[in-house]
């Protein structure tokens, strides 16, 4: 690791007048990307400024149709709070399948969509369940906010502060882990939203990070059923391959997954 | 055996200062003055140094040195060596390439260093280290052992055309093919046996200490037999004469094979201690050791096994290609040849056999032992080639099994190997009642009926361990002898400390050493320290490596005990008045038997010390030490089978059951033989499973993380049922065999018979990953 310095903010307005201050800061916020980043001399942030310890930025809220997760709230938190498991049991059932006990007691929502991995798991249920990210300066519907590999639409300095969930009618979450980093080699959240919409997305599998899968959607439209995916063909182009899976496999793991997401939703 | 004699289950001294986060590891030594090295590793696999420019590394804030490998040569630091000479079948001795601890010239695999910065801090040294400009020269790199043998292929040495180190054979090629011109029946099978990368907890590390005065070294080392380190060092590096050399490999955390070998980066830190004048540490980081510690495994095998009409093997052909990585690692030539072609008859009467091994340079990191070495390799190709071979004659893979199982002990194989004792229906029979063998198929039909494909493997295995008695081993071509030694030491105060020759890793030598010491005395192990790890404290030890070190190190151990109760004896009876003869040892105590005479073992050990009342010419002291050499390799074996389920949806594997049958012979401790055992197995089903050390076509390293390379946890394992079939061994006075290995050299073909059992296809590659899978059951 080169020398940084390190900051602990406490309020979400003092971590932006302090990343405002610095030449090249990051934002730090259960160090579960960042870190080993910085252990392998790939990033060299001037200053380091944790989120992790803002009061304001941790907690699961529901009210009326909504649930609420604060962006530093560790994934235990969320596959552990009675208020996730009540309104979206498929959310806590995602966040407790996140990595391992260690990464899940420090690595947070918010650190996780603004890293926007193409294999992590919470943009699925981000873009399936139409939720709003919001920051320090707006909201940003789900949709708009991946845009690809490791990019969002967070402007530089821009902080996530927490992310609200629509709550649905039905919602199920299915994984294939990899088998070394147990992030997804492919998952897949399909939702039936209260008011009959059916959005499904795949993590892990297309090059271009999360995505919607519209011939699914199509076929739960009209049956939600696992046996309403048999038809589904799902092609292989534009998928991700390595030496964990092939694109065909993912291709077939996005439609697997996805019987398994609806019969878990029931 | 008392409560905490030979067959107790004590729980591990050792594991207080392990699990308080107090073991005393390299890393955690600092010496006075000590200086920090970052080694500067070559990206390219394959590339010319044409220069090395230090001068801007110099001038930063910390650093002492930037050495490089030329520095090294000038310097007279000898090739690294590798210690098994092996002939090839034309006559001619394999061929090497020189292996420098640094690349004067030209670096052959991704990792290999080239130059070294020393510094006051690591970090330091890696800031220096990432403004030291090195001119590579890139050349045409080879990783794939197939493409390294085929003309025009990137060569690698001078030394060894292309890219073959030696082409090997054993058994008899007449009598073999006679026996297949006769067959009912041929079965042929191919297969990989997949590069793994050990991964033992504790990185490599090493800590040199230079004293100017003395002349004298002293190397701490994360090492599995400091005293080989200290030998090869001081004969062939010329680092510095062995009385002018102390090597300590202190708490090492694993080793699995890995850490036998001398590897550059101690050799440098030595070299660079004196050069600098001050100790040098260098810690490896977890990339680092992905990148140089000796890989295992990775062989592209073809075999036949023919069969008579009432499916008696008569005969068995193997060809294969080893991959020996860039450079020929210490102990690699014998893996391949001595520990892998003369397991290749398994449990099975087998007339005839020919075996043929092709050794091969590639652009990879070097490869050598790995926990089993070459014996994982033969067991999986046989277990592979029985369980085939009862599905194309149509038989229950267990009945064939015992068709062919060798039933008379001793027995000879025509591959050098005399099994001494065994009794493999015993073994087989008792893991096929643990798991229900006959119940499986109805098992297997109610899995259907829920969507699931279930399948049952079966593995027998032996492998030869206790390595191995001198005179054999050095008729083969090995640079050095296998015995062990020990000693004891009884304190004027009647504590024992016990010093051997092996080292600890993990194996817990520590209680199990002092298990025996209870037995014989029945003093509590608490009165027993166990010294090892130290050349200045330990007379000249081999180490701890193929399941010897109670085979063979506590053998020695035994042996020396003996000769120090036989002295101890003479003085109880001397001042007991007794004969000699008459004087038994129980409960610490020596007693005249039929008597309530009896003097304590503190008095007897004090009378020796203050040597006012000893027989006459009697030495003062009460300390033996022995030398033992066994008289033939230890044979473990047993029987694993495997239970499975595959999701078709997925080609994702659960196990059901996992059943292991093992004839170790005697236990000393039964709770830290099966910690061995799943050690073992969790090595086995990784290979099975998961790990596969991978390069792309250019030689770069594509697992060089466990974000890629998937290590085996606790949730991709079952719970194991283990069981034990016990015929003692006659080799030693203690009836052990060893249990260190077997479970990584059973545990791979029981899962992939498993697994190809219950998708119906047979033609599986390790490791047998979901998408693996799950693209063989949907293929044409
Ligand atoms: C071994 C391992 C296994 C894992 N397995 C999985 C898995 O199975 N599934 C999965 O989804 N993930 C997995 N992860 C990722 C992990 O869950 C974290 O979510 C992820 O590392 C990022 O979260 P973090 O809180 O650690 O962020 P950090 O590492 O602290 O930060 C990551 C990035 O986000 C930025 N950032 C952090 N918080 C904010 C914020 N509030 N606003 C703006 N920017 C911010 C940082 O500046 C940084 O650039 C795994 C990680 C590891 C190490």
């Amino acid at each position: 690791m080169y020398q940084t310095t390190y900051h602990r903010a406490s309020s979400v307005d003092e971590a932006a007048s302090l990343f405002a201050k610095s030449s090249e800061a990051k934002f730090l916020a259960g160090g579960q990307t960042l870190l080993p980043v910085m252990k392998q001399r790939l990033a060299s942030p001037s200053d380091v400024i944790d989120l992790a310890k803002i009061k304001d930025m941790i907690g699961v809220e529901a009210s009326g149709d909504t649930l609420t997760i604060k962006a530093a709230t560790p994934h235990y938190d969320v596959a552990t709070s009675d208020a996730a498991k009540k309104a979206i049991p498929a959310l806590a059932y995602l966040a407790s399948l996140i990595g391992d006990p260690a990464v899940r007691y420090r690595g947070t929502i918010g650190g996780s969509i603004a890293n926007n991995d193409p294999a992590a798991d919470y943009p699925a249920a981000l873009l399936a369940l139409d939720a709003t990210v919001k920051t320090n300066k707006r909201s940003i519907a789900a949709s708009d906010f991946f845009k690809g590999l490791f990019t969002t639409a967070l402007e530089d300095g821009e902080i996530v502060t927490a992310v609200s969930f629509p709550v649905p009618a039905k919602a199920g979450y299915s994984k294939m882990p990899h088998p070394a980093s147990r992030f997804a080699l492919t998952g897949v959240f399909v939702a039936q939203t209260k008011s009959g919409e059916v959005r499904v997305a795949a993590t892990g599998a297309s090059q271009n990070g999360v995505m919607r899968v519209s011939a699914i959607e199509a076929a739960l439209k009209t049956n939600w059923s696992p046996a309403a995916i048999d038809s589904v063909s799902i092609p292989a182009s534009g998928l991700l391959a390595d030496i964990h899976g092939t694109a065909e496999y993912r291709a077939n793991l996005v439609k697997v997954m996805a019987q398994r997401a609806v019969a878990a939703a029931g | 055996m008392g409560v905490e004699g030979i067959g107790a289950r004590v729980v591990r001294k050792e594991d207080k200062r392990f699990i308080t986060g107090k073991g005393r590891y390299v890393d955690d030594i600092k010496l006075t003055g000590m200086t920090h090295a970052y080694f500067i590793r070559s990206p390219h696999a394959h590339a010319k140094v044409k220069g090395i420019d230090s001068s801007a590394a110099l001038k930063m804030p910390g650093v002492v040195a930037v050495l490089t490998g030329k520095q090294l040569v000038d310097d007279k630091v000898g090739n690294l060596i590798c210690g098994w000479a092996i002939t090839s079948k034309d006559g001619s001795p394999m061929k090497m390439g020189a292996w420098p601890a640094m690349a004067p010239e030209t670096v052959r695999f991704v990792g290999q260093a080239v130059a070294v910065v020393i510094a006051e801090s690591k970090n330091l040294a890696r800031d220096a280290a990432e403004a030291v400009v090195v001119d590579y020269e890139e050349l045409p790199a080879v990783a794939d052992m197939q493409a390294a043998i085929k003309a025009g292929a990137p060569q690698l040495h001078p030394e060894a055309p292309g890219n073959q180190v030696y082409d090997w054979v054993i058994g008899d090629e007449g009598a073999t093919d006679a026996a297949f011109s006769k067959a009912a029946n041929v079965v042929k099978l191919d297969v990989t046996n997949n590069r793994l990368a050990p991964n033992a907890m504790e990185p490599r590390a090493a800590i040199a200490d230079y004293d100017a005065a003395e002349e004298h070294f002293t190397l701490y080392t994360t090492s599995q037999n400091p005293h080989v380190a200290r030998l090869v060092l001081s004969a062939f590096y010329n680092i510095a004469p062995e009385h002018k050399l102390r090597v300590i490999a202190p708490d090492v955390g694993g080793g699995f094979g890995s850490k036998i070998f001398i590897y550059p980066e101690e050799m440098v830190a030595l070299w660079a201690s004196k050069k600098v004048g001050r100790p040098v540490k260098w810690t490896g980081d977890r990339t680092e050791a992905f990148l140089t510690d000796a890989h295992g495994r990775d062989h592209v095998t073809h075999a036949e096994m023919a069969f008579d009409t009432s499916n008696k093997i008569i005969g068995l052909k193997v060809k294969t290609y080893a991959n020996f990585g860039a450079y020929m690692s210490l102990f690699s030539s014998s893996v391949p040849t001595y520990l892998y072609a003369t397991l290749l008859s398994g449990q099975y009467n087998i007339p005839a056999i020919h075996a043929e091994v092709i050794g091969v340079y590639t652009n990879t990191t070097p490869v050598d032992a790995y926990r089993g070495a070459g014996r994982p390799e033969a067991s999986y190709l046989i277990e592979r080639l029985m369980e085939t071979a009862a599905r194309q004659l149509n038989v229950d893979p267990a009945e064939l099994r015992r068709t062919n199982f060798i039933t008379q002990f001793p027995h000879q194989t025509p591959v050098i190997m005399a099994y001494d004792t065994g009794d493999f229906n015993a073994s087989l029979d008792a893991a096929m009642k643990a798991i229900d063998y006959a119940g499986f198929a109805a098992r297997k039909a109610q899995a259907k009926s829920q969507g699931k494909l279930r399948g049952i493997g079966v593995s027998c295995y032996i492998e030869a361990c206790g390595i191995a008695p001198s005179k054999a081993v050095g008729s083969l071509g090995a640079g050095v002898g296998l015995w062990e030694s020990a000693e004891v030491r009884v304190n004027p105060v009647g504590t024992i400390e016990i010093l051997t020759g092996s080292h600890s890793h993990g194996q817990g030598h520590e209680t199990t050493f002092c298990q025996l010491v209870a037995d014989r005395l029945g003093v509590p192990i608490s009165q027993v320290s166990i010294v090892h790890g130290d050349t200045d404290k330990v007379q000249f030890g081999m180490g701890t490596y193929g399941s010897r070190s109670a085979a063979v190190g506590l053998t020695a151990i035994l042996k020396a005990m003996e000769k120090m109760e036989s002295k101890a004896k003479k003085i109880a009876a001397h001042a007991l008045e007794a004969s000699e003869a008459d004087i038994v040892i129980e409960n610490g105590e020596f007693k005249v038997t039929g008597t309530d005479k009896a003097i304590a073992l503190p008095m007897v050990a004090l009378a020796a010390y203050t040597a006012h009342n000893l027989p006459d010419g009697m030495e003062p002291g009460l300390k033996e030490s022995a030398f033992y050499d066994p008289t033939n390799f230890t044979f473990p074996a047993g029987a694993y089978i495997c239970e499975l389920e595959v999701d078709p949806g997925t080609g994702k594997t659960s196990f059901i059951n996992f059943v292991a049958a093992d004839d170790f012979g005697r236990l000393i401790n039964p709770m830290i033989v099966e910690g061995q055992v799943h050690g073992g197995l969790a090595q086995g089903i990784g290979q099975a499973l998961l790990e596969h050390a991978i390069y792309d076509a250019n030689g770069q390293p594509v697992t060089a993380s466990f974000m890629d390379y998937a290590m085996p946890r606790a949730d991709d394992l079952p719970s194991f049922n283990l069981s034990h079939t016990t015929t003692l061994c006659p080799g030693n006075p203690l009836g052990i065999k060893g249990c260190g290995e077997a479970g990584a050299i059973g545990a791979s073909a029981a899962v992939i018979n498993a697994i190809t059992d219950a998708i119906g296809k047979n033609n599986l590659e390790m490791p047998a990953t979901p998408d693996r899978v799950w693209r063989t059951i949907h293929a044409a």
